[in-house]
């Protein structure tokens, strides 16, 4: 969802709103979001005119699991979703926005959801944890957590008699528990234990009130209970064993009949319960489907009276006749969907199915459906009455890519790019540069120009009227300059690459973040027999800017064509600009590790280097020239693993091609230089991070590969406090890559992970527990090279007598001194970064991430291990701060203001042209653009800067010049005559 | 390396530098690095104590992509500290000499610019331990006189975590190719463990409390009234003393009178005479 318009403007609020309570502050937002659509627009400009407003904000849900449809007559149609990034959401159905939205915890996944009494949404979580929502806004009303010892498959069930106002049950059955639950409060009213872990398949109520389940209580027997609802007594238990064992998956075809598989998944079990018998009729799959000999899986899709049976090239659907005769209705070829059965007034049930083949389905819709989602994975179906009485459908699918796709009338109603709500990597590309711009667009452009600038004249001299202040503010808003696809002059517009976890690169403006392109990438190997297709990373490829300027730049996409790390990579190569793939191949070795070079070839490709995990390094791209340029830097290129498992850090350098394989020029074999072995009964590795490959350093230490590598006492691994502050420690280690070398090596005791740490330029910044203060702490730790100590006057620096760039040898170990120091800080952290310029000498910030998914950008001053309590005058002068016990927080230095961006994962930081400014693209659910300004912008004006007022300024100064230049002139004549 | 975690045997180091903001202070008992000579007696002639034990550390090293033999013993004690934990304690070490099939090989790694790599076990009672550590160095660093290096040796207890080698002083690049007059280690060797992180004192609440938003602590110290005043103080002074030349001009304001008078009554002189040219 792209955020334009008004929106925008209640996004930008003045920071002097934060100092309230965020309640207080919710109520203002949402005022201010009805008071703009209909009273006068003309009073937000000037609220809201100092903010940014080149921020990108944009709400995404994920892939939706669930879905149910809210069919009430009046008012609005909404569905509500669950997502597979824990988020629930209700969505407009005309037109797919949010109506309201909650992301859960990262480890509260969504197991069932339901509508109940036609306003509240019931989910159920984490097995455990039942909710209740309004289902109009949104709000919770009330959350029970339910005491449950194992988890295991849990579902709930509300009975379809419940009213309003009474108070009904809702039966949850979780951890072998079945829990009676108040639908007033939330209250558990009774719970029953069942005996030897019985998992629950089904609960259904009696016509009489009784509540029935069935379920599995071994991997051989099948358990039905016949319970009270009032108080949860058994009435009625029966059990059955079958010889063959269950493969615990079940579809109900009715109340008393059910299909499951066999342990063997080779035979189909139709279990009848009719008559208060539990009778098995068998029947092999490989009869059904005729020379099938494979395993086959029955989809949990709810039908009556028929059930959907998936073999490994199709999807049969059966029928179930007078409860034990199978009849196969249909047979479909993969790769389909199906969705859950409706009943319709008539007794007819009806179902959506999709596939990308011809069908001659009853009713028939085919949409065309953009190349780059891919297959279907889901369709939810809903009904609606047409205006001739008759019944018409509507259905939710979901895509491949996880985008959500509203279909009606053989048509896309609305879709959403849900698949932007899991990037799992990103970088960034420069835009073409503007070039054969026609006279008339300039001209056009001028008079936009001097209009938009006369305008805010007026607006600055408090000459404008309301409608005035309404263009300013929508000219600021939609900036005609912002989503331009050509490079700007600051370097502010650029292209996002991102890639998701379907498997998706997606190219957004970071203008008005709308995608670009997009491609996918499974349909690309769906030939190199690649089932699964795991996205690993994305890096810059190529980026022309001296040689090759009328190439375009491109990326190059990392995937692993398999499940486990040892799977062979693939990788691709995407031109930036059209989403064109230049080259994609699938590789003869796996990828472990991607270290991209500092090196460039003729048409600017940069050189990477792939390790596999035979420890062998492979050179990309693979021509002739990429060799030779890489070959005189062999001997002095050098890498490193971090072995978390095995507890190990090791250096390698390269020795020649490789031995072994036949000869491939572009192999190189790796040699250990170098190793760390932590004691395994002492130390676990937790965290190990370096600085960015393409940071740009003003600060130059002689160790250039610095490595912070986090290890913890074992029993402290999890999470706080899990271990007492005697039994925990935090060891933190500063490592040369090259030489192994470790630089600083200190230990908090009573420090407890989880370690979130930030390298750049000459110093490390990392966050941890400190379990006897009971607070987060933040460290800093900077290194200092001796040996360039004596640079220091600035009579050497201009004669050249420094020793800045002669080459040294990274295996001489100069002496470093390591200076750090600790501070208290408020906030848990989800993820931290630090802002990157163009040429590294502004001052830096670091970018927090913070529980409350908002983005803090913290000063790195506040973090100078030479901060003192009272610091000398000169120290002053350098701009240090007086030490302080923890780290301060200043509302206004969110870079997020007032948003929240949801499940923040990672920050990822890039220059601008400006030396002043840094990007930030902060993403999780959400997505978040913005720029900062460490050191504020002293090298531009604003954008609010009025170059009209100031020419106006100029010519009145000039005409006043000549004006009282000729009256002094007159004055002096009339003189000269008296 | 040498920073303040151990104590070297001949710089006392001073903490008094980092005192302030809470550095580091060595907290583990941190045995004193040993110079050692090629031919240093082992520990065999030292009389034990009974809590300290005797133990040999092997190194042995390799020429470039040579199989590891042995090149040298490390002998230290091993002490019991009160709380259980191990530690190794005077460290000596014997470097055996080199052989001459292995002058050969760090020749030919000194012309290939390769490199020299030792290895230690990463526990020192029962070695290999785990894996061992490894440290290389190019060997083009090495040679002076004779064959300069320098052990470092991080210990965790009786684990070695890892050693860092190389030569004692700085290895220039591009790397010269020079040969050693005398075929013989001189070795350094430093025993180094962990050191401790230690916050400073908390502070008092005032100086959270005099915290200003944008988080400057303490006050600024107290200007001079000259300094602080003296935008004020210069006009003020200014008018004092117009004031002033004012008041002593006051007297003399008949004077002025006077000459004013005397100026009205030369222009009205001219006035006349200025008609007369006109006519």
């Amino acid at each position: 969802m792209i955020y334009t318009g008004k929106s925008t403007v209640y996004n930008k609020h003045p920071s002097r709103f934060w100092c309230r309570d965020l309640e207080a502050f919710r109520k203002f937002r949402t005022k201010l979001h009805f008071f703009s659509t209909s009273v006068s627009v003309f009073h937000l400009p000037r609220m809201f005119s100092w903010f940014p407003l080149d921020d990108l904000y944009q709400q995404y849900i994920g892939k939706v699991k669930h879905a149910i449809f809210h069919a009430q007559k009046a008012g609005r149609r909404r569905v509500v979703v669950a997502t597979e990034e824990n988020v629930i959401a209700s969505l407009d159905l005309r037109r797919g926005e949010l109506f309201w939205r909650h992301v859960l915890g990262e480890n509260d996944s969504v197991d069932q959801i339901d509508i109940a009494l036609g306003k509240y949404v019931i989910t159920l979580s984490s097995g455990s944890i039942l909710r209740t929502w309004n289902l109009p806004d949104g709000q919770m009303v009330w959350e029970s957590f339910l005491q449950v010892s194992a988890s295991s498959m849990s579902l709930f069930f509300v009975p379809a008699s419940i009213e309003v106002g009474t108070d009904q049950q809702i039966f949850v059955s979780a951890g072998g528990c079945l829990h009676a639950v108040s639908s007033i409060d939330g209250e558990v009213i009774w719970k029953r234990e069942f005996t030897d872990s019985l998992e629950i398949q089904k609960l259904f109520q009696t016509p009489y009130g009784d509540i029935t389940a069935i379920g599995f209580s071994s991997s051989s027997q099948i358990d039905i209970y016949q319970l009270s609802a009032k108080n949860g007594d058994i009435l009625v238990h029966k059990s059955a064993s079958f010889p063959g064992g269950f493969s615990r998956e079940a579809s109900f075809v009715s109340g008393d009949v059910f299909v499951t598989l066999d342990a063997t998944r080779y035979i189909l079990v139709l279990v009848n319960l009719n008559g208060g018998e539990i009778r098995f009729h068998q029947t092999h799959i490989s009869d059904l489907a005729e020379g099938y000999s494979g395993t086959a899986a029955i989809l949990p899709q709810k039908f009556t009276g028929m059930f959907a049976l998936e073999l490994d090239s199709l999807i049969m659907l059966m029928k179930v006749e007078s409860g034990r005769d199978l009849e196969i209705i249909e047979k479909i070829p993969h790769p389909a969907s199906i969705s859950d059965s409706l009943f319709l007034a008539n007794g007819q049930q009806a179902f959506a199915m999709v596939k990308h083949e011809e069908t001659n389905n009853i009713l028939k819709e085919s949409i065309n459906l953009d190349s780059q989602r891919g297959s279907v994975q889901k369709v939810f179906l809903n009904n609606y009455v047409k205006t001739d009485k008759s019944h018409g459908f509507r259905a939710l699918v979901v895509m491949e890519d996880h985008s959500l796709l509203l279909v009606q009338q053989g048509e896309i109603v609305w879709s959403r790019e849900d698949g932007l709500a899991s990037i799992i990597a990103s970088t960034t590309s420069e835009l073409p540069v503007e070039k054969g711009v026609s006279v008339a667009k300039v001209e056009h452009s001028i008079f936009e120009w001097i209009k938009g600038h006369l305008l805010k004249v007026k607006g600055t001299l408090m000459l404008a009227n309301a409608e005035d202040l309404a263009a300013i503010q929508r000219m600021r808003l939609k900036s005609f300059e912002k989503t331009k696809m050509t490079r700007d002059h600051n370097g502010f517009r650029k292209l996002l690459v991102v890639l998701t976890r379907a498997g998706k690169v997606l190219a957004l403006h970071t203008g008005d973040g709308r995608i670009v392109w997009s491609l996918l990438l499974s349909p690309l190997h769906s030939s190199d027999s690649c089932q699964h297709l795991i996205p690993v990373d994305i890096y810059q490829w190529q980026v022309p800017h001296h040689h090759a300027m009328d190439e375009n730049p491109s990326v190059l996409v990392i995937s692993r064509c398999g499940l486990h790390s040892d799977a062979p990579g693939v990788i691709s190569i995407v031109d930036s600009y059209s989403g064109k793939v230049f080259s994609s191949s699938k590789l003869s070795h796996s990828v472990l590790q991607v270290m991209p070079l500092p090196l460039t070839d003729s048409t600017e490709q940069r050189l990477h280097i792939i390790i596999d995990d035979n420890k062998k390094a492979h050179l990309y791209p693979r021509t002739p020239e990429s060799i030779n340029i890489f070959r005189p830097e062999l001997p002095n290129t050098y890498w490193y693993s971090v072995e978390a498992v095995k507890g190990a850090i090791k250096g390698y350098s390269f020795r020649g091609n490789c031995i072994d394989t036949d000869e491939d020029d572009y192999c190189f074999d790796t040699r250990e230089l170098w190793s760390i072995i932590f004691p395994s009964d002492s130390e676990k590795i937790t965290g190990a991070t370096t600085r960015k490959y393409n940071e740009v350093r003003f600060i130059i230490v002689h160790i250039q590969n610095m490595l912070f590598v986090a290890t913890v006492s074992p029993r402290a691994a999890g999470n706080i406090g899990s271990a007492t502050p005697e039994e925990a420690y935090l060891v933190v280690y500063l490592i040369d890559a090259v030489t192994g070398r470790i630089i600083h090596r200190v230990t908090h005791l009573g420090a407890q992970g989880p370690i979130h740490a930030v390298v750049s330029e000459n110093w490390v910044v990392y966050h941890y527990f400190n379990l006897r203060a009971h607070k987060y702490e933040m460290s800093v730790v900077e290194v200092n090279d001796q040996s360039r100590q004596d640079n220091k006057s600035i009579w050497k620096l201009l004669l050249g007598k420094h020793n800045l760039t002669s080459p040294v040898s990274a295996f001489s170990q100069p002496e470093v001194t390591v200076k750090s120091q600790s501070y208290f800080f408020t906030h848990s952290v989800k993820t931290m970064a630090v802002t990157s310029t163009a040429k590294g000498i502004t001052s830096k910030q670091l970018l927090i991430g913070t529980i409350g998914d908002q983005v803090l950008a913290l000063d790195k001053r506040y973090l100078d291990p030479r901060r003192t309590p009272d610091p000398s005058p000169s120290e002053r002068e350098e701009g240090i701060i007086p030490l302080t016990d923890s780290l301060p927080i200043i509302p206004q230095s969110y870079v997020t203001h007032s948003l929240q961006v949801e499940g923040l994962r990672g920050i990822a930081t890039m220059p601008a042209k400006l030396e002043s400014t840094s990007l930030v693209f902060a993403y999780g659910v959400d997505l978040f653009f913005t720029r900062v300004a460490p050191s504020r912008t002293y090298d531009s004006l604003t954008e609010d800067f009025s170059y009209a007022l100031l020419l106006i300024t100029i010519v009145v100064l000039v005409a006043s010049i000549f004006v009282t230049w000729a009256l002094s002139e007159k004055k002096e004549l009339e003189e000269k005559w008296r | 390396m040498f920073s303040s975690a151990f104590q070297s045997d001949e710089l006392i180091q001073d903490d008094e530098e980092f005192g302030l903001e809470g550095g580091r202070i060595p907290d583990r008992e941190i045995s004193t690095p040993v110079r050692a000579a090629p031919r240093v007696k082992t520990s065999g002639d030292v009389s034990s104590p009974t809590d300290a034990k005797s133990v040999q550390i092997t190194l042995e090293h390799a020429f470039g992509d040579s199989d590891f033999s042995p090149a040298g013993i490390f002998t230290a004690r091993l002490k019991s500290s009160n709380h259980g934990g191990q530690t190794l304690t005077k460290l000596r070490f014997k470097r055996d000499a080199l052989t001459d099939l292995e002058k050969k090989a760090f020749e030919r790694i000194l012309r290939n610019d390769d490199f020299y790599t030792i290895r230690l076990p990463s526990n020192v009672l029962n070695p290999p331990g785990r894996e061992y550590v490894i440290s290389s160095v190019r060997a083009r660093c090495l040679p002076r006189e004779s064959l300069d290096e320098h052990f470092v040796i991080n210990m965790e207890g009786v684990n070695i975590l890892s050693v860092t080698y190389g030569s004692t002083r700085m290895c220039q690049y591009p790397r010269l190719l020079e040969y050693p007059t005398k075929w013989v280690f001189n070795s350094r060797t430093v025993l180094k463990s962990g050191e401790l992180a230690q916050r400073r004192p908390t502070f008092a609440e005032e100086v959270l409390a005099a915290e200003s938003a944008e988080g400057e602590g303490v006050k600024p110290p107290e200007k001079s009234f000259w300094a602080k005043y003296w935008m004020y103080l210069i006009p003020l002074g200014l008018i004092v003393m117009n004031a002033i030349t004012q008041a002593m001009n006051l007297p003399e304001e008949p004077a002025a009178g006077q000459t004013a008078s005397q100026t009205q009554q030369q222009g009205a002189q001219r006035a006349p005479s200025a008609a007369t040219r006109r006519r």
